[in-house]
């Protein structure tokens, strides 16, 4: 039954997509999705700390007492979440503003701390690699994708730029923080009439 | 015991390892993140409310003691002369503290603009009160001016849906205005 990099890789785009199939990670789904620049910056940020939180924590799975795991995975993803947020500032600046604390409550992301206890601590370090690759790029799309449908009725722009008519009134709602409930629901429902296997 | 000990030496050594890996991280990017600070956030803010100014106003900048605080004080100068200056005061929003820089122009004792600095509120909502609409508001506005939003009887329009914000944005105004006499007195005796 072991599965190939590939099918570990591939998992996270729709068998397991966090925020719709898990329903894990909610909190920056729901918050930080006001404009697609934040989604990706927040997809992106998280994709780098699960990438590595699961590479050293695979690494390091044999070494670590079972008592003291999850403080010492806590360690690992805050460690790389600082470093995220530091390079954000250096380099990506207004990005950084406008995530703000949601950066740095990436240490306390269900996803991240799941793939660790879940995958990371059982599996070898190739296939926590593609897992951790797989799960954030499939959270970077999940997040572009509800940010893109609430920038776009609710500011009427995407990345920034306007993509609808003159006379479009911005649908206000949708960049509200109900806007991103019945935005979520409305996609879970729609995930849902696709049969589960 | 054994295996406590193991324990305390485990978590021990990650910490150890993860505290090194990130003051490393620290010392590579601390200047880039002041330089980037202080020319995104400092920067386009004072350009607004120093606008005119002749001198290098980000580098002309003075450290003044008010009350036992220390405040860093932005002075614009057209023809080598100071007619403005322009620093920065915090108000309470709806998720933090808003930094706003209010610039005022020394002789008239009117405002010159605000720009603001740094703030956590929601972006789309109340992040809004860094946009012009909003802080426009307060531009050319004497300093005795009732700097509250219309729904408190002031003068300024708040962000709809962010009154909150706007209020903050309105108390750090009158904050610097209370400091600004006596910073004016410091900038123009030090002359």
């Amino acid at each position: 039954m072991n599965k190939t990099i590939s099918q570990e890789f591939l998992k996270g785009f729709w068998e397991i997509l966090p925020p719709f199939k898990l329903v894990l990670g909610l909190c920056p789904t729901l918050a930080v999705t006001t404009a697609v620049e934040n989604g990706i910056g927040m997809g992106l940020s998280t994709t780098f700390v699960l990438f590595f939180s699961n590479v050293i924590i695979s690494s390091i799975k044999n070494l670590i007492p079972k008592k003291v795991r999850i403080a010492s995975y806590i360690v690992v993803i805050a460690t790389f979440v600082v470093i995220v947020e530091l390079v954000m500032k250096a380099y990506f600046f207004s990005i950084s503003q406008q995530l703000g604390l949601f950066i740095n409550l990436i240490v306390v992301n269900c996803i991240i701390l799941g793939r660790a206890e879940a995958f990371a601590s059982k599996n070898p370090i190739y296939l926590s690699a593609a897992d951790g690759l797989g799960i954030g790029l499939g959270f970077t799309l999940s997040l572009i994708l509800i940010s893109s449908i609430r920038e776009i009725l609710g500011k009427g722009t995407f990345l920034g730029m306007q993509v609808m008519w003159d006379s479009f009134e911005p649908f206000a709602f949708m960049v509200s923080a109900p806007g991103a409930f019945v935005c979520l629901g409305l996609i879970l429902g729609i995930m849902n009439l696709f049969p589960k296997k | 015991m054994k295996e406590y000990f193991r324990m305390v030496a485990v978590l021990t050594i990650i910490a150890a390892l993860c505290g090194l890996l990130l003051a490393a991280v620290k010392k590579g990017t601390e200047k880039r993140i002041e330089e980037q600070f202080l020319l995104n956030v400092q920067g386009p803010a004072l350009k607004k409310v120093l606008a005119s100014s002749t001198n290098d106003f980000i580098g002309d900048r003075e450290q003044i003691t008010i009350d036992g605080e220390q405040k860093v004080v932005f002075i614009g100068k057209k023809n080598g002369k100071s007619w403005a200056i322009a620093f920065e005061t915090m108000g309470t929003g709806y998720k933090g503290k808003i930094g706003v820089m209010v610039g005022f122009n020394l002789s008239q004792d009117m405002i010159s603009g605000i720009g603001i600095l740094t703030h956590q509120e929601t972006p789309g909502l109340g992040a809004r009160v860094s946009e012009a609409v909003f802080t426009d508001n307060f531009k050319g506005r004497a300093i005795n001016e009732a700097f509250k939003v219309k729904q408190d009887n002031g003068i300024i329009d708040a962000v709809s849906g962010a009154t909150i914000s706007s209020r903050a944005v309105c108390s750090a105004v009158k904050k610097s205005i209370a400091l600004y006499a006596t910073i004016k007195d410091k900038v123009l005796g030090k002359k």
